[in-house]
């Protein structure tokens, strides 16, 4: 019986700390995001969205500049990161599917995935910044390309392993080479989930902040020069927070805030499209 | 009728040429993938060469870091790495074992999906954020509750409590390993949820059958089924935690020390590169940060390798949140 007893206690001792555990992660991370919400929220205002970040010790300001240009490196960084990760992705999955060079190529694409993000903005500041002699956009955009690729080659792989061979059995059989097949049959069956990839490969760079430290850096005015340096929100962010102005700590907060929901939306918009287009991809 | 045969060997032939760009353009992407690591490796190892040369292996193994002599050492930011990311570690693996075990074997079947969302949200949240977030409002709670309660208490103690000792600036290694933690919790759950729930059902009804609790089905089934994915899971949470640049650069204090006390301010190798690299004033520092870029490339490499090389025996698409 004390056996028995024993056992019963341990059972309930273990399952009540894994809840104990789960009640302490949610309310830790809701903890983060109130305070986003109380700090971000209750000074807001559409200054913002319309005027630039403010010089040292001057009221007022908002955020357009970073605003503008964490969007344009962001896009930049999809429209170079994307068509190669997907095209990198179909390989992968369609024409190098069984090769033993797929098996090297994933691998080194996995470690890619969790490597160190400021790493990549080590690697670009010596292949970009260097050679041309000044910070850049371009060179910003080109380190989210490169941390966005992974991502996107995964999702595009695994996405397109989900098409059933039938269909594409049924193109070969009509006479269409491959290419036709990947065309018109593998990417619209795939549609949904490979846009799901890119929407979290968005998601993912939009708050990347340690490769744009020596890339992007930071500009106080508006430019939208891709030679130049530009202001984005997350190096904005950093440097405001640790700033001693109240008004630069202020924009910190709600440029938090500004980020975090934009990506919270991202996510949840990447999930309902599987859930609503996409083919039964078991993922959630 | 000679014509028709005419066109459609043209086509014919058109259709093969673009057969053969497109495959040559997807094997140039994929290439473009191996390429990039390659090319990581040798513009680090580039860029270090003038810091490595000059302080040859001294470099690893001195504590000093000083850009008014130019004498750099990367001893301080190799502990100050390791050390954040234990503390990580520890609090963190507890907590995330515990959640996905409410994830996958407690949580009623209309819990499971909001808070397994919730889970994967707050792990696509950048670390900017939660640094951001440490620095405002963890730190300055460390600083008048928790701290000071720590240093009268643990630092009390005989042997360990030396760790515990001096005075709750509210920012350093603690603090920092604190805010990584929370930071990869959400991940390492994510993960670890996804490795339980590849467990065959047979498995574990068959234990129930047997007479387990459920503690015991978790722990003698569960556990050991997926111990490697776990392990796997875990590492990769590590190789974040060594790596990640903003979730500390915020709260550590960027003092290239290693100090007896965990309260006290310290670095991590990817704190010093964020905090220094645009000041580095001298070549000899620019190429010393570098180098110290290396140092961590080859931690945080030989981490995730190791990791992805577990991960790879699990089928990968029963793994949605790595």
């Amino acid at each position: 019986m004390s056996r028995r007893l024993f056992r019963k206690t341990v059972n309930l001792l273990a399952l009540g700390l894994s809840g104990v555990a789960t009640l302490v992660g949610l309310l830790v991370l809701g903890a983060l995001l109130w305070s986003l919400l109380e700090e971000g929220i209750g000074h807001f205002s559409m200054d913002v969205f319309t005027r630039m970040t403010p010089p040292p010790a001057t009221a007022g300001g908002g955020l357009l500049n970073a605003i503008y240009g964490s969007a344009i490196m962001t896009l930049i960084g999809i429209l170079i990161g994307g068509p190669i990760g997907v095209l990198a992705g179909t390989y992968l999955a369609e024409y190098g599917r069984n090769a033993r060079l797929s098996t090297v190529i994933r691998f080194v694409n996995d470690v890619l995935l969790s490597a160190p993000s400021i790493i990549i903005g080590l690697f670009v500041y010596e292949l970009v910044v260097v050679p041309m002699g000044n910070f850049s956009a371009i060179s910003g955009a080109i380190s989210l390309a490169i941390i966005a690729m992974p991502v996107i080659v995964r999702t595009t792989e695994d996405m397109l392993n989900l098409v059933p061979q039938g269909i594409k059995d049924a193109s070969t059989a009509m006479g269409a080479y491959p290419w036709r097949t990947i065309m018109s049959v593998a990417y619209p069956a795939a549609r949904s989930g490979m846009l799901t990839g890119l929407l979290l490969a968005v998601a993912r760079i939009s708050g990347e902040t340690a490769p744009l430290l020596f890339t992007a850096l930071n500009n106080q005015f508006w430019s939208t020069n891709l030679t130049a340096p530009m202001a984005n929100l997350p190096v904005v962010i950093f440097q405001f927070a640790l700033s001693p102005y109240d008004n630069w700590q202020q924009l910190a907060w709600e440029g938090a805030l500004i980020i975090t929901f934009a990506i919270l939306i991202l996510s949840i918009v990447a999930r309902v499209v599987v859930a609503t287009l996409g083919p039964g991809t078991g993922r959630r | 009728m000679s014509s028709v045969v005419a066109i459609d060997s043209k086509r014919l032939a058109g259709q093969r040429l673009k057969e053969r760009i497109f495959h040559g353009t997807t094997l140039a992407a994929a290439l473009l993938v191996l390429a990039l690591l390659g090319g990581v490796a040798v513009s680090l190892v580039h860029g270090a060469w003038p810091a490595l040369s000059h302080f040859k292996l001294a470099f690893l193994t001195r504590e000093v870091w000083n850009p008014v002599t130019d004498e750099y050492g990367a001893l301080g930011a190799v502990y100050g790495t390791v050390v954040t990311s234990v503390i990580a570690m520890l609090l963190a693996l507890p907590v995330s074992f515990g959640i996905a075990v409410f994830l996958t074997e407690l949580a009623p079947s209309w819990l499971k999906r909001p808070i397994g969302v919730a889970i994967e949200l707050l792990a696509a949240i950048p670390s900017i954020i939660y640094g951001f977030w440490g620095l405002f409002v963890l730190a300055p709670v460390l600083q008048e509750h928790v701290e000071p309660w720590i240093i009268s208490t643990l630092g009390a103690l005989p042997g360990v409590g030396v760790l515990f000792q001096g005075a709750p600036f509210g920012i350093g290694v603690l603090t920092a390993g604190i805010v990584l933690a929370i930071m990869i919790v959400p991940f390492i759950a994510a993960v670890m949820r996804d490795v339980f729930e590849t467990v065959p059902d047979v498995l574990k009804e068959s234990a129930y059958g047997l007479g387990a609790t459920t503690w015991e089905v978790i722990w003698r089934v569960v556990v050991p089924y997926s111990r490697t994915g776990m392990v796997g899971g875990t590492m990769l949470g590590l190789g974040r935690a060594l790596g990640e640049t903003m979730a500390v650069t915020f709260v550590i204090g960027n003092a290239h020390q290693i100090s007896h006390s965990l309260l006290d301010p310290g670095t991590t190798i990817s704190a010093a590169i964020a905090n220094e690299f645009t000041e580095a004033t001298t070549k000899l520092y620019a190429s010393s940060l570098i180098a110290l870029g290396t140092l961590l490339f080859v931690i945080t490499f030989s981490v995730i390798a190791l990791a992805r090389l577990m991960l790879l025996r699990l089928d990968r698409r029963a793994l949605s949140s790595v």
